[in-house]
């Protein structure tokens, strides 16, 4: 007998229908379209002012603020997270209550609250010294004369976010198996390298999907920057030339696409990071190791 | 014949509970002891201390001729720290229950990590090395495998490749087959036997009687944090002495 013979007729069946899906489908499209109609025919959208602000500089270099405020405060968030979440789980206890203490401050105030006193940082503290404590300083400058609204606003997100980081980071590294510890331990890793080398690349495939939703919530977070007050990012600016023009809705309508099409660009890129990091998660080979298997099975079966 | 193992008196408490109540015992280098008792009697404690996973709260431990964990200076002991404690167990390669690979890495990355990152091994010659060791458990064509990708035989052979890579002078097993299926038993026992013919001083907790009369040199009846019984495999399987060793080989037969 040879495999030919074994092997039975490839199924060929008529395959399930849906016809509820193309109903529900169809009750959606008659929806939507009605809510178009009504937008484009309503004179108070103002879509004129709407398509001539969309890509005017202002907007767009508001836009470009807004994503370097987002990206700068999650770098120092996730950095500052994870060295938080680091010193929660190390075994010194100075190191764990110094962290409980942070997440606890940074967690339990309101970012708006937050803001408002970075704003006044400078009022508070006017000039920065470098020198010994109670002994002479080698250098000092004063905050109050430059114009930090910026940096500050940096400053207060990634510090707050920081707290949600750290704990996202912690719930991440406590997912990890003892057992991954343990085997590192045994082979004479340290517990830093343990970390770095085995627990932290683990932990990523836990932590990147709700950092990817810090990202996102960040990103219109920044909105709030205006308690500092710092108002060049995408909604202050929208909101300043709409209050301008008497004609807030199209200048809303324009922040709210380039929120949008952010957002979209920052879920490409989460896509991708999530991939990355669940290889070895699973037993499904990858398309290459499955190519390489099927070459193999040929090559036996043409010997037989 | 000199001691790779010298245990006296050994006791280890978990807050109240007192898991090993004073384990005395010698695993004499290039010898197999096959430690075998009902589980929590304390076999696996006793295994995590000699490689310092857990710390003594009693008694001496010596690896090769090395207090485990301390120093002693004085008539006092004080704690090693955590580097030089780390440095210790790079010699004592450990084989776990549920093999504890690294599932991030491949096979031949898990076998190259600790060599290139622990022993700043050139990655050329750990990758080498990584290879000659896959061959000797019979994985070669494994070697860009994912754990997740291979059957638990198999990763279990990875492992005990993995912890051979450190070139240990001593290596411990944990119920190294107890959470296989039992067709893949025999291929880790055979890399194991292997392993003790070639003369690698080893300490087996296993349920695996026919392998420890085949290959164990010594047989550990451990019960309730204490050896019951010593000796020869064949002797202490064929007419155990004590009470508690009868009951618990009648209920392996």
């Amino acid at each position: 007998m040879t495999a030919d013979d074994l092997q039975a007729s490839t199924i060929d069946a008529v395959p399930l229908r849906h016809p509820w899906r193309w109903v529900s489908a169809g009750v959606i499209i008659v929806l939507v379209a009605l809510f178009l109609y009504g937008a484009a025919t309503n004179p108070d959208y103002h879509w004129s002012t709407y398509s001539k602000y969309l890509f005017d500089q202002r907007i767009s270099t508001a836009a470009w603020n807004t994503i370097q405020l987002t990206v700068l405060s999650m770098v120092l968030a996730v950095v500052l997270g994870v060295v938080l979440a680091v010193m929660r789980l190390s075994p010194n206890p100075v190191l764990r209550s110094v962290s409980w203490v942070y997440i606890w401050v940074f967690r339990g105030t309101p970012i708006y609250v937050q803001l408002v006193f970075w704003g006044l940082f400078p009022v508070l503290y006017k000039n920065i010294q470098l020198g010994i404590p109670f002994g002479p300083s080698f250098f000092h400058f004063s905050i109050q004369q430059l114009s930090l609204y910026f940096e500050l606003s940096v400053i207060g997100l990634g510090l707050n976010e920081a707290a949600y980081m750290a704990e996202i980071i912690r719930a991440g590294i406590s997912s990890v198996p003892e057992g991954q510890t343990e085997a590192s331990t045994a082979l004479g890793m340290s517990w830093w390298m343990t970390m770095r080398r085995t627990i932290l690349p683990q932990a990523m495939r836990v932590i990147i999907p709700p950092t990817g939703n810090e990202v996102i919530s960040m990103l219109k977070t920044t909105s709030l920057v205006i308690a500092v007050p710092y108002s060049l990012e995408l909604y202050g600016r929208a909101h300043d030339i709409g209050i301008a023009l008497f004609q807030p809705i199209p200048l809303l309508m324009v922040a709210a696409t380039w929120y949008l099409a952010i957002t979209s660009i920052l879920m490409v890129g989460q896509h991708y990071l999530e991939r990355y990091f669940s290889r070895g998660a699973s037993r499904r080979l990858t398309p290459k190791q499955l190519e390489a298997l099927a070459r193999a099975q040929r090559v036996v079966e043409e010997h037989q | 014949m000199t001691a790779m193992v010298v245990a006296e008196r050994v006791c280890k408490n978990f807050g109240a509970l007192k898991v090993l109540k004073g384990v005395t015992l010698t695993v004499v280098r290039g010898q197999v002891m096959c430690m075998v008792g009902p589980s929590g009697s304390g076999k696996s404690t006793f295994l995590r201390c000699i490689n310092h996973l857990e710390s003594i709260n009693a008694g001496r431990l010596y690896v090769d001729g090395e207090l485990v964990g301390y120093r002693e200076k004085g008539g006092k002991l004080h704690e090693l720290s955590a580097r030089e404690a780390a440095k210790q167990r790079r010699d004592v390669g450990m084989v776990f229950q549920h093999f504890n690979l690294f599932p991030h890495r491949t096979a031949l990355q898990n076998i190259t990590e600790a060599p290139v990152h622990v022993k700043k091994v050139a990655k050329q010659s750990a990758g080498q090395r990584a290879r000659d060791l896959l061959e000797m458990v019979g994985l070669s064509e494994k070697a860009d495998a994912y754990p997740a990708q291979l059957s638990g035989g198999q990763q279990q052979r990875v492992a005990i490749a993995r912890a051979l890579a450190m070139d240990p002078k001593l290596m411990l097993f944990d119920e190294p087959t107890s959470a296989l299926d039992p067709e893949l038993v025999g291929e880790v026992l055979n890399v194991m036997r292997d392993l003790a013919r070639a003369g690698m001083t080893m300490l087996v907790v296993t349920h695996e009687m026919g392998f420890a009369r085949e290959v164990a040199d010594q047989l550990v009846f451990m019960d309730d944090g204490v050896i019951v019984e010593s000796g020869k495999p064949r002797d202490v399987l064929a007419n155990p002495q004590h009470q508690r060793t009868k009951a618990f080989l009648s209920k392996l037969l």
